[in-house]
């Protein structure tokens, strides 16, 4: 059947070129429709290799869908489709062809067979992506898409690295379980890493997405880190390294994301602490584990959409988005507000939200391994994510002290887009069932026991308390104007301020030697001419250089005249 | 503004009672912890309020970590602000400044002004 052949990247690169070339109404009737079509073709194919072609004396396979790529498959289109919805307000050709593009990369890039195509759709992701930070058109924006855009393509390079070292020590380019053997595994695994937002490359992330467009972040939030996760679930399930990359992963953010004012940037953080406790669940590596982490990286993309949906709608209608110029506004934008409680109970992963069902899977698979420590650090990170996700964003933009800012809610279109991520949150905790059911593996794992349930709430609830206690006391941090320095202090102001001196350094070594030079070159010539002052006053001493020329001329004058004579 | 709306938290006693609910339900689940039989995984769960007592103190943790973290990290606002100077426009000007400084060989100092956001664009 022909149909099976369409790779799912294949309607939305035709829907960026259709939208590109239409304007109005229409390019939002083609926007909207693309996700729509082709999550419905997507529903009807079934598991298998549905496009393969031979490259030299590989093989490629650029089409190949199974449960794990199918999962992810499913949550894009649910995220296009709602980030589509949520930016039909936008007139910027721009913008929506390269969301259109990126989220196709995305499609493409997790239904990738084998390592080559991966990584065109590894550097389509980077490419097509910073066009929505662009789209800002600040100074800002652009240097922070130039820095997203070089750690981008660095991690695409060391993919193709890794990819050719892969080819030349299997004999395939086959995308399977690759684990960390050989130069190959490494590098792939460096290369995922850092789209992925290990500790330490993690600073694209907080540094560019909350300098994108409102629509763009997104767009933004939903891919990129997903396709990363995606990809290491793919090739390195099992991974004991994972584990501890995965717990810094929790831990680390949460410190920044309490200090943090923009908080656009919080929820970046948060996004490290979420996708953090999917990469744990990748390294535990049991059926338990992965279905966490798979079902995770499925809510994850819906609540912490809608939770950029929300302080879009903020920034969009208050053109402020840190929290020491927001505050009160409950009072004009009510639905905004219950929005965002919404996707703050579902990160938190409060029973009967969404993202309890899933973390819940991970934290279990940690304690069954033995993983104690690890445990615990999951336990703190999910208080943590509480206090900053689940508390600081909605108090600080909703609540706190009164800003005077009387910004009423956002255009139908945003809020509609906000109300179906955040009934899908309430749905999927609600009936985990129907996600389990799209689940890699069947482990009949049921969330909602009392000893779970009860855990988790008090957890959060004392989280809560000590939010309030310490509001009370006076001991929370204020919101401050201020940048707090991260990793990317090293690449920012150490690296260049270390190259600007060693290169002062060396133009000034340069400097001396070249006058020590000059300086050594004219002794040279003072002491030659000095020696040789006795012959040069003998041979030409009183005699005019003219005087010479004019002898010359005689001679040469007497030599014409004898030559004429002679014949 | 002045004879605005009143809205619901403006009344300090709905804050309160807010809070109050807070306290309660929080009693509430430490009570809970005595009569639900749980299932643990591990011994650690078994102490008595582990759940609680832990959120409430690692929260704690968290925000005091976080505020003495503030004391090194924290920075003005406009900390990598000279990144931005460098504008589409003045991209070449500034790099043409920068290559006559090379080749003449240097005040550091007045370098510093242009090298700085060209190294990072």
């Amino acid at each position: 059947m022909w149909m099976l052949e369409i790779p799912p990247f294949l309607p939305f690169f035709i829907g960026a070129l259709i939208a590109a070339v239409t304007r109005g109404i229409s390019r939002s009737v083609i926007m909207v429709a693309t996700p729509v079509v082709s999550a419905l073709h997507l529903w009807m194919v079934p598991e298998g290799i549905h496009l393969q072609l031979a490259f030299l004396d590989y093989q490629l396979i650029p089409y190949r869908a199974d449960r794990l790529s199918l999962m992810f498959g499913y949550v894009f289109h649910i995220a296009a489709f709602i980030a589509i919805i949520y930016s039909l307000h936008v007139r910027d050709i721009l913008q929506q062809v390269a969301a259109m593009m990126y989220a196709g990369s995305g499609l493409g890039a997790v239904f990738a067979g084998d390592l080559l195509t991966l990584f065109v759709f590894w550097e389509l992701l980077a490419f097509t992506s910073v066009f929505l930070i662009w789209a800002r058109r600040t100074q800002r924006s652009y240097v922070a898409g130039m820095r997203y855009l070089i750690i981008q393509v660095l991690s695409g390079v060391i993919l193709l690295a890794g990819t050719l070292f892969y080819a030349a020590e299997n004999g395939s380019f086959a995308f399977g379980h690759i684990g960390l053997e050989g130069i190959a595994g490494w590098l792939i695994f460096i290369a995922f890493g850092i789209k992925c937002a290990f500790p330490m490359a993690h600073n694209w992330l907080t540094d560019a997405y909350p300098e994108a467009t409102v629509t763009g972040t997104v767009f933004l939030s939903a891919f990129t880190t997903k396709v990363a996760v995606y990809a290491l679930a793919r090739g390195y399930p099992g991974t004991e390294l994972l584990v501890y990359i995965g717990a810094a992963m929790t831990c680390f953010p949460i410190f920044f994301a309490v200090i943090e004012n923009d908080l656009r940037r919080v929820l970046a953080y948060s996004l490290i602490n979420q996708v953090g406790f999917m990469v744990v669940g990748i390294g535990i590596g049991t059926a338990l584990a992965i279905n966490g982490a798979v079902s995770h990286a499925f809510n994850d993309v819906i609540f912490k959409g809608l939770l950029f949906m929300t302080m879009g709608a903020v920034l969009h209608m208050t053109g402020r988005i840190n929290g020491s110029d927001l505050g009160g506004l409950y009072k004009t934008m009510p639905k905004t507000t219950v929005l965002c409680i919404v996707g703050a109970a579902s990160i938190s992963a409060f029973p009967l939200f969404s993202g309890f069902v899933s973390k819940s899977m991970v934290m279990s698979a940690a304690l069954e391994e033995g993983f104690d420590w690890i445990w615990l650090m999951l336990l703190f990170a999910s208080a943590g994510v509480f206090h900053h996700a689940g508390i600081k964003i909605p108090y600080f933009a909703f609540f706190a002290h009164d800003s005077g800012i009387r910004a009423s809610d956002p255009p139908n279109n945003m809020l509609l887009a906000m109300l179906i991520a955040a009934v899908l949150c309430i749905a999927i905790g609600i009936y985990p069932s129907a996600l389990y059911a799209l689940l890699p593996y069947d482990t009949g794992y049921n969330p909602y026991d009392a000893t779970h349930v009860l855990a988790q709430t008090q957890l959060l609830f004392f989280s809560a308390l000590a939010f309030v206690w310490l509001n009370l006391k006076g001991m929370y941090p204020p919101e401050l104007r201020s940048t707090n320095l991260d990793f990317d202090w090293f690449y920012r102001r150490a690296f260049p301020i270390a190259l600007q001196n060693m290169f002062s350094i060396i133009w000034k070594a340069d400097h001396a030697l070249r006058q020590s030079f000059l300086v050594r070159l004219d002794l040279c010539l003072a002491f030659l001419s000095q020696r040789n002052e006795g012959i040069s006053r003998l041979l030409s001493r009183t005699y005019p250089a003219g005087s010479m020329v004019m002898w010359v001329a005689v001679i040469l004058a007497a030599y014409l005249f004898l030559s004429f004579i002679t014949h | 503004m002045e004879n605005e709306k009143k809205y619901i938290f403006d009344n300090p006693k709905n804050v309160k009672r807010i809070l109050y609910a807070l306290y309660g339900c929080c009693v509430l689940l430490f009570v809970l912890d005595f009569v639900i039989h749980r299932h643990v995984l591990h011994s650690w769960e078994n102490l008595w309020g582990f759940y609680p007592l832990y959120g409430f103190i690692g929260c704690v943790v968290l925000v005091l970590v976080a505020t003495w973290m503030r004391t090194f990290l924290m920075r003005p606002e406009d900390y990598y602000a000279n990144e931005g100077k460098t504008d589409f426009d003045e991209m070449p000007i500034a790099n043409k400044q920068l290559s006559v400084e090379k080749k003449s060989g240097i005040d550091s100092k007045h370098n510093d002004k242009i090298g700085g956001p060209d190294v990072d664009a």
